[in-house]
């Protein structure tokens, strides 16, 4: 019995570290969705971009690498995200979204073949930094430390951007561009701006999450299409714009995940399908989506 | 979607001078004469492709073009249909016809279902949920082994012969028969698909694009008519889905993957939502670059999100949304003022 107890909390445990990059990426795109009213298909490649900078941080021999690519690594993404949103979302928002929706599909097919082009087509692996190697034993219960991390990191991002959200003044912009962006406009407020800043804190994110997810996953090329899939599923859960929801949508998932594989082997992702079906088509708008896009 | 007041497009470009008597003369001339054109196996085959995409693209503008819905997962027919016909020829009875017919009605049942609650939603949570559904189907494909051999697809699709038993058949194996073949097929469902567009019914479904609140007022059932068109997508995605198949001989569940469908998006707007022959011809050009791009550097997706990139930023309304907005404002003066946002 023993043995069982430990094998569930370790399935638990890895559930929730895999949620914890899933909320990551799911966040950002929540609140463009939101906020932008903009479903970033280019979302992925934001996660993807900060998996393989970091492996290219990892190079470098210096025990420091994994914390200057942490740092560096999503500001480089980030500012390649305001560059995308300045220059070619800006014109579109007038338009229908369905160019919103084609011009972050163009840019998913180019950063993909960016990627190939400058990291090439094998399989990365990103070693586990220094600080967090091995392993925490409890008794005859053991556990990675990297992912103990990964776990400890979600949260804390889960509440500094809370903090941004709704104790800020740049948060304020953003819930009040999200109520009714043409009122804030009004009102005198340069509402471009606030949109690339929030575009940006959305990549910012995602790269972020890639980073994280890069030491236990294998980095590649198209890594950025799969993980979208599950971030949508996890903002449809939630509801679009809903950052609460995105929390939950994303544990869900990732208890899903880590729990169909023991019960239904190859079959996970039909449990994640079963409960995302229904929701869509009962509660369009999600467990938590109170705002109209 | 939303935004319908950005629709200053002319209902009369789905009629423009492209798709005008003597441009689909000439179109279907070029594509009888093709394969003396370019005599050579490889660019037969191309155009065997570029014949069933268009017909895929087609089917999906019905959706997007006609009535305002944007379906992120119209690779489910192309896949569906595909596993359909191999099935069929392979396990029960190797009838090209009788394969033909499956890839359809299957798809059709498949659209019925899936279209009963995606018609509810509009907009985002309409693409989302096609989105789903065929996730939802990619992910059985991939893991059925027994029947749909997983991950490693199938081989050995048949390319049977057509005729009268006893009488007469005609072999596909050849590159130009089997071409002409599917520009048969194709042609005969794009007539039928260009009739269906402008039927009274296919108006009723621009009404929808432009102003479903207003359809419904006019006491029409608005849910019923997508519904419809929702099948009507998903049956012809079908048949392009079963030549595919035929055609290559070999399927796998990437086919049903969602970048699939946003490729098959992408060819419905590189050539022009708003026109009906223009997502044939962005099927065309998405499949042409590909080959060229291909041939002297494996990167194609740069090229073509390049492209694509631009033409959301400068042509919305698609290439031959262009010239067909082009040709009118030339030949008439640029009466309307309709096509100045070209």
């Amino acid at each position: 019995m023993e043995l069982d107890v430990s094998f569930w909390l370790t399935q638990f445990l890895n559930g929730l570290a895999n949620a914890m990059v899933l909320f990551l990426i799911a966040s950002g795109l929540t609140i463009l969705l939101g906020v932008l009213g903009v479903l970033n298909l280019a979302h992925g490649s934001f996660y993807m971009l900060g998996a393989f900078l970091i492996f290219s941080s990892s190079i470098i021999k210096n025990p420091s690498w994994f914390w200057v690519g942490l740092l560096l690594a999503p500001l480089v993404v980030a500012g390649f995200g305001t560059i995308i949103e300045a220059f070619c979302l800006r014109p579109l928002y007038g338009r229908e979204r369905l160019y919103t929706l084609l011009l972050t599909y163009g840019f998913t097919l180019i950063l993909d073949d960016l990627v190939l082009l400058i990291w090439g087509r094998d399989y990365k692996s990103v070693p586990i930094p220094a600080l967090f190697e091995g392993r925490l034993t409890i008794g005859d219960f053991s556990y990675p430390v990297y992912f103990l991390f990964i776990i400890a990191v979600g949260p804390l991002l889960g509440v500094f951007l809370w903090f941004i959200l709704n104790r800020t003044n740049f948060g304020k912009l953003i819930r009040a561009a999200a109520t009714d962006s043409e009122m804030l406009d009004a009102l005198g407020v340069n509402v471009n701006r606030v949109f690339t800043g929030v575009f940006a804190l959305g990549a910012w994110l995602a790269s972020l999450g890639g980073i994280l997810a890069a030491p236990m996953r294998s980095v590649e090329p198209g890594m950025g299409v799969e993980i979208i899939i599950e971030s949508f599923i996890v903002v449809i859960i939630g509801g679009m714009g809903s950052y609460l929801g995105a929390f939950v949508g994303a544990v869900l998932i990732g208890m899903l995940k880590a729990f169909g594989i023991e019960i239904l082997e190859n079959f996970a992702m039909i449990f994640i399908y079963a409960l995302v079906l229904p929701i869509l088509i009962l509660r369009p708008r999600g467990l938590f989506g109170e705002t109209t896009i | 979607m939303e935004g319908s007041s950005s629709n200053k497009f002319s209902l009369r470009r789905l009629t423009g001078s492209v798709t005008s008597r003597f441009g689909v003369t000439a179109l279907l001339a070029l594509a009888v004469l093709a394969p003396f054109l370019v005599q050579n196996d490889y660019y037969i085959q191309l155009c065997t492709e570029i014949l069933i995409a268009s017909l895929l693209a087609i089917s999906l503008n019905f959706l997007i073009g006609y009535t305002g819905l944007v379906s992120l997962g119209h690779a489910v027919y192309l896949g569906v249909g595909a596993y359909a016909f191999a099935l069929l020829t392979k396990n029960v009875y190797p009838s090209m016809w009788a394969g033909l017919i499956a890839a359809g009605a299957s798809c059709a049942i498949l659209a019925w279902f899936m279209g009963v609650f995606c018609v509810r939603l509009a907009g985002l949570y309409f693409a989302m949920l096609t989105l789903a559904f065929s996730q939802v189907v990619y992910t059985v494909a991939y893991y059925w082994r027994d029947v749909t051999g997983g991950d490693d697809g199938m081989l050995g699709i048949p390319k049977p012969e057509i005729g009268i038993p006893g009488a007469f058949s005609i072999s596909l194996e050849s590159f130009t028969n089997f071409y002409y073949f599917v520009l048969f097929i194709v042609a005969a469902l794009i007539f039928l698909a260009w009739k269906i567009a402008n039927s009274p019914f296919g108006r009723v479904l621009q009404a929808i694009r432009e102003n479903p609140e207003r359809v419904e007022f006019i006491g029409l059932p608005v849910h019923r008519y997508k519904l419809y068109a929702f099948i009507i997508a998903g049956t012809l995605g079908g048949f392009a889905g079963g030549l595919y198949s035929t055609f290559q001989g070999y399927i796998s569940p990437d086919l049903l993957y969602w970048t699939q469908s946003g490729e098959i998006v992408l060819m419905t707007i590189l050539g022009g939502m708003y026109s009906f022959l223009g997502p044939a011809f962005g099927a065309g050009m998405l499949l042409f670059i590909r080959d060229t791009v291909l041939n002297f550097m494996e990167y194609w997706r740069i090229v073509v999100g390049g492209i694509l990139v631009l033409l959301v930023l400068f042509l919305p309304g698609g290439i031959l949304g262009f010239f067909e907005g082009w040709a009118s404002r030339s030949s008439i003066g640029g009466n309307d003022g309709d096509d100045a946002r070209s």
